[in-house]
């Protein structure tokens, strides 16, 4: 089998065509493969886990597929990039339908309240969150900023929709965050992984950038 | 914090944008891959692209489109007119669409929003709502449908929290009085049923100027303003609109 340079993760959840198409575009000499072949994802140099729907069908239909362990295999070991529920789905429960994730990081998914939400202008604040919100990016005890934010202006918008946030437990996962109105993490790092509660292939220029550097990121 | 949104509405017949004065007398716009290449440029924030073809023979045509506008616009993207089963959704999302609108289905058979949200998630369906004013009835907006030429009975504030209950993650309202008029959203009609809900409400029709904007959000309650001909005829860019926004204060992305 012929070498992919960058897997997208199909576990028959939604439109997974978005982020391939804007993987080619900032990665023109690469292949983009959109695959639900356990042996393709582990031959792949990059893996994108992306996710639309609900985290128990999501969860249901990614072990249908015997696709956890390709997951789990690439998240500890090659660059990786969790998109949306591909964020969530990597700690170990959400509230949403009370489902277990992959459980690699300690932590909860939680839903944003939906009453008594204001932004400061006093305007009700809808859920799901979506649209474009500022992420800012994690630079605490002196940190340079994670290569994946290279070429990103701090407090850059991306485009959202959710209405779940994951909460870590170890706070040294947080590589940004944003506010609906309180403070929730947008983003995680750790060793050869970076996941992103926004959606990078739908943010226009600040979002290609990301997946440019993910294309181009050694870990 | 999150930014209030300009959407750009392109109508698509035969492979081309057109516009309409209350949804007759329909005027050629332009190519839609151009156009929404050229509202992608100015900092447009979405797209909606709606499938206004009367003919099921050119049904194929808005895939075409929404793949090529997908491959090299990188932003959302919703495309409606003529959604009519969970299949079509499966279509259009396949081709590169982000979110699917849908209107006339929506009255006719409402489980299938149930059953597009549960397959999809609700995150990709948004249900659009063309409301007039009545004076005949015990509530003030009604809903209509088949592009507005037929009315339902049912009022248009109770319907939009029963479409969000049913899955719809967002409501696209048109009013109809409005549309093509160049008058201004119907902004106590948005602000009932954005009161109401807790989805993301887009008002639609009738923006004549940029102040209509600024009213969209501020009186209308709106967390987003869609419009259409002020942008095809270039009469404003979308980054004047948003200039104009962020002036009177508004949460824009610049």
């Amino acid at each position: 089998m012929k070498n992919t340079d960058i897997a997208v993760v199909d576990y028959g959840m939604g439109n997974l065509c978005s982020v391939a198409k804007a993987l080619e575009h900032v990665a023109p000499g690469k292949s983009v493969v959109i695959s639900s072949n356990p042996d393709e994802i582990a031959s792949a140099s990059r893996v994108v886990f992306p996710g639309q729907g609900a985290m128990p069908d999501c969860m249901r239909e990614l072990d249908a597929r015997g696709l956890r362990d390709s997951v789990l295999d690439a998240a500890n070991n090659k660059p990786f990039l969790g998109i949306c529920i591909g964020l969530q789905m990597l700690f170990e429960h959400s509230e949403e339908g009370d489902a277990a994730g992959l459980g690699l990081f300690k932590g909860r998914v939680r839903r944003f309240a939906t009453v008594d939400m204001h932004d400061r202008h006093g305007d009700k604040l809808k859920v799901p969150h979506m649209g474009w919100n500022q992420v800012y990016q994690s630079r605490d005890q002196g940190r340079a900023p994670h290569a994946l934010w290279q070429g990103i202006e701090d407090g850059a918008r991306f485009y959202y929709v959710h209405s779940y946030y994951v909460q870590p437990e170890e706070l040294s996962l947080v590589a940004g965050y944003s506010e609906y109105p309180n403070s929730f993490t947008s983003a995680i790092a750790k060793n050869n992984l970076f996941a992103v509660q926004f959606h990078p292939e739908k943010s226009a220029s600040a979002g290609l950038q990301m997946l440019s550097n993910f294309v181009n990121w050694l870990p | 914090m999150l930014a209030k949104r300009i959407i750009p509405c392109l109508d698509v017949t035969d492979g081309r944008v057109v516009k309409g004065v209350n949804f007759l007398e329909l005027r050629d716009a332009g190519d839609p891959v151009e156009i929404a290449k050229r509202y992608d440029d100015q900092g447009a924030d979405e797209l909606t692209f709606l499938d206004i073809t009367a003919s099921s023979d050119n049904r194929g045509l808005i895939l075409h489109i929404i793949e090529q506008v997908a491959s090299q616009v990188f932003i959302p993207l919703t495309v409606g007119g003529g959604v009519r089963e969970v299949d079509d959704v499966r279509r259009l999302l396949n081709a590169g669409a982000d979110k699917v609108s849908i209107n006339t289905t929506a009255v006719l058979n409402p489980q299938m929003v149930a059953d597009a949200a549960q397959r999809f998630g609700s995150q990709c369906i948004v249900v659009a709502i063309d409301a007039k004013k009545v004076e005949n009835q015990p509530f003030e907006w009604e809903v209509f449908t088949h592009g507005g030429r037929k009315a339902t009975g049912l009022d248009a504030v109770k319907w939009a929290k029963h479409m969000a209950s049913l899955g719809a993650g967002e409501l696209l309202i048109t009013s109809m009085d409005r549309d093509g008029t160049k008058i201004g959203f119907n902004n106590p009609l948005n602000k009932a049923i954005s009161d109401a809900v807790e989805v993301p409400i887009i008002a639609s029709g009738g923006v004549g100027n940029l102040q209509h904007l600024v009213d969209g959000v501020k009186l209308g309650g709106a967390d987003a303003v869609l419009a259409a001909s002020i942008f095809h005829y270039g009469e404003y860019t979308v980054k004047q609109a948003k200039q104009y926004m962020a002036q009177q204060g508004i949460e824009v992305r610049l």
